[in-house]
């Protein structure tokens, strides 16, 4: 099923809307990773692949990937992050069936998703397995343990998607714990590693195929923080604030949105945000 | 135990939904698992917590996953994977640690697992099972293959005395008749307790009992017991565990949730953690007061003064 950029655009403003609805932060990474899972699921997943989202705060994205994919209704997004919901701020355990593990710790997933790689040879399947990682999360030692594990025992059928947004919880990646460039860091292992435009559809679908080398493949997406709402773009703070209503105007300014209007209780709700306390504005320097 | 583990494995070796995964250890014991199990026989290398996620992963998609380390290699490191990956998706993954308690003696403290069972019990799901003797195993590891839930096997030396006969693998088992009170024993300790206990008159020692699977609500205490508790209002127990967390708090919590009324335990546990000189298990088990002697003289003792002062109940 391709993936038109007007779809991604719909996309876009569902999540921004949840997240604005819910009063929940987090959204930066949630717009850097959007674009490529939304890709993977629509382009490159059949029914029986998997997915792995390692970087779990970013399950508001995986969350309107499923309602785009029609496996999650409007009426249940709108229950994002409140009482009683199946949809908490991280992926849930045994709650939604698209959803194989919880994750928001971050270094399990590349190791999960390597153990569904290993399920998939063992048991003779063609199967594909992504995974997605922040930049951030290779800090982890367990995520190096997993890509050791994984190109050891040649996982060709695993895919690891690494949302280099260059932004993390309290700082930039470079200035917290560098490991720049991360693609020479992990082209030290036995896996084939990509770079594309995490916001360039045609940039992505070049990089995605299997390796024909027997062995994993690891894209890196150069993405935005914040990707889509000028005044979140490549800033650290929408790690953690909620997105304002000054924003979303100016959001809904910028996509030209006037001939698809949001939902009325989008614009309604009543919003108490704290106004933010920008410490200063982190720029992102070669998100391309 | 690990002989006995590895031929009880190798039993099930057939079924092709095993998996078993080795954290780089298990030389000169579990050689004959690998040549059985081929490609389901994976060294995961010294890299516990991708061990335990991969595994989750594996018992998700229907394996039976065996996951062996070091004890506190197995349990200690890989804790939030353990919590995480294993029990919070209630997959069917076995972690086996070797050497539980002291059992790795003089090579230090980095290498007891004196805490291990009562951490994993704070997990929902996890079933924990510590055999006593070497003969336990071939049932402890099926009790743990039928379970279908997160497990925890705790290995050790096996001590049965003598010319003694293991009874047959069960939650709970009744080692020696007594007139005093119950003394319930935990793993390999019960043999040291059989030893220390044998040879004295029956109408002068407690009955010991061992237990082998937790937790308790699923594996109560049996009739047979629970009468003997409730007669004499005390029981003692003899663990290679720290006291927190251990099968003497998990036991009085138990009995009291269960309105049975208690007037004391006799708690020997591992005292010395760490502890402040070295030496093999045995040497640590008496700087606790773990070894036969400490235990048969704290127990007859124990249990003299408990027949001279009955406890009131009720």
């Amino acid at each position: 099923m391709s993936l038109s950029t007007e779809a991604v655009k719909q996309a876009r403003r569902r999540l921004i809307e949840m997240h604005h609805h819910s009063k929940v932060g987090h959204l930066g990474g949630n717009l850097s990773a959007l674009d490529a899972m939304l890709l993977v699921h629509h382009e490159f997943m059949d029914e029986q692949d998997r997915f792995i989202l390692s970087k779990g705060h970013s399950a508001g994205a995986l969350y309107v990937t499923l309602w785009s994919l029609g496996l999650l209704s409007d009426e249940e997004l709108k229950t994002f992050h409140g009482e009683n919901t199946r949809l908490p701020a991280h992926p849930p355990a045994r709650g939604i069936h698209a959803v194989e593990f919880a994750t928001g710790s971050l270094g399990h997933g590349l190791s999960l998703a390597a153990g569904l790689a290993l399920s998939a040879r063992l048991r003779g399947r063609r199967q594909r397995v992504y995974c997605m990682t922040s930049d951030g999360e290779w800090q982890e030692g367990s995520t190096w343990e997993a890509l050791i594990f994984a190109a050891h025992h040649k996982l060709s059928q695993l895919t690891v998607l690494v949302d280099h947004n260059r932004l993390q919880g309290f700082g930039a990646t470079g200035d917290v714990a560098s490991m720049d460039p991360l693609w020479q860091r992990l082209a030290g292992f036995a896996v084939e590693i990509r770079i594309a435009d995490g916001h360039d559809l045609d940039d992505m679908r070049a990089s995605m195929s299997p390796s024909p080398n027997d062995r994993p493949v690891v894209v890196i997406l150069n993405t935005c923080k914040g990707k889509g709402v000028p005044a979140l773009e490549g800033r650290m703070d929408s790690h953690y604030l909620p997105i304002t209503d000054a924003q979303v105007s100016e959001f809904m300014k910028d996509e030209s949105m006037k001939d698809e209007p949001m939902k009325d209780e989008f614009m309604q709700d009543p919003v108490v945000h704290g106004q933010s306390t920008r410490a200063g504005q982190i720029m992102h320097a070669e998100h391309r | 135990m690990r002989r006995q583990f590895c031929a009880a494995l190798l039993e099930r070796a057939a079924n092709p939904n095993l998996v078993f995964m080795t954290g780089d250890l298990g030389f000169m014991a579990l050689e004959p698992l690998q040549a059985a199990l081929a490609d389901r026989f994976i060294n995961a290398g010294v890299a516990e917590q991708n061990m335990i996620s991969v595994a989750a992963a594996l018992a998700k998609d229907g394996f039976e996953v065996w996951a062996y380390s070091i004890a506190p290699f197995c349990f200690a490191r890989a804790f939030e994977q353990i919590r995480n990956d294993i029990c919070l998706h209630h997959v069917p993954v076995t972690v086996v640690g070797n050497g539980g308690g002291y059992a790795y003696g003089v090579m230090g403290p980095t290498h007891h697992a004196t805490e291990d069972y009562g951490v994993l019990l704070t997990l929902d799901g996890m079933r924990v099972t510590v055999p006593a003797f070497d003969e336990d195993v071939p049932g402890a590891v099926a009790a743990l293959a039928q379970n279908g839930s997160p497990g925890y096997l705790r290995l050790g030396l096996g001590m049965l005395p003598a010319g003694e006969q293991a009874p047959p693998f069960a939650a709970w088992r009744r080692l020696l008749p007594g007139r005093g009170p119950a003394a319930i024993a935990v793993g390999p300790l019960a043999g040291a307790a059989m030893t220390a206990l044998v040879e004295l008159p029956e109408s002068e020692r407690p009955e010991l009992w061992v237990a082998a699977c937790f937790p308790l609500d699923i594996y109560p205490p049996p009739a047979a017991l629970m009468e003997k508790i409730k007669r004499h209002a005390r029981f003692a127990v003899v663990e290679e565990h720290i006291k927190h967390g251990g099968a003497g708090s998990m036991l009085c919590h138990w009995l009291l949730m269960n309105g049975v009324a208690l007037s004391g335990i006799e708690h020997l546990h591992v005292k010395a953690h760490p502890p402040g000189r070295y030496g093999s298990q045995n040497f640590l088990r008496r700087q606790s007061g773990l070894h036969v002697e400490s235990i048969r003289h704290r127990l007859a003792a124990w249990s003299r003064f408990e027949r001279a002062s009955p406890a009131k109940v009720g």
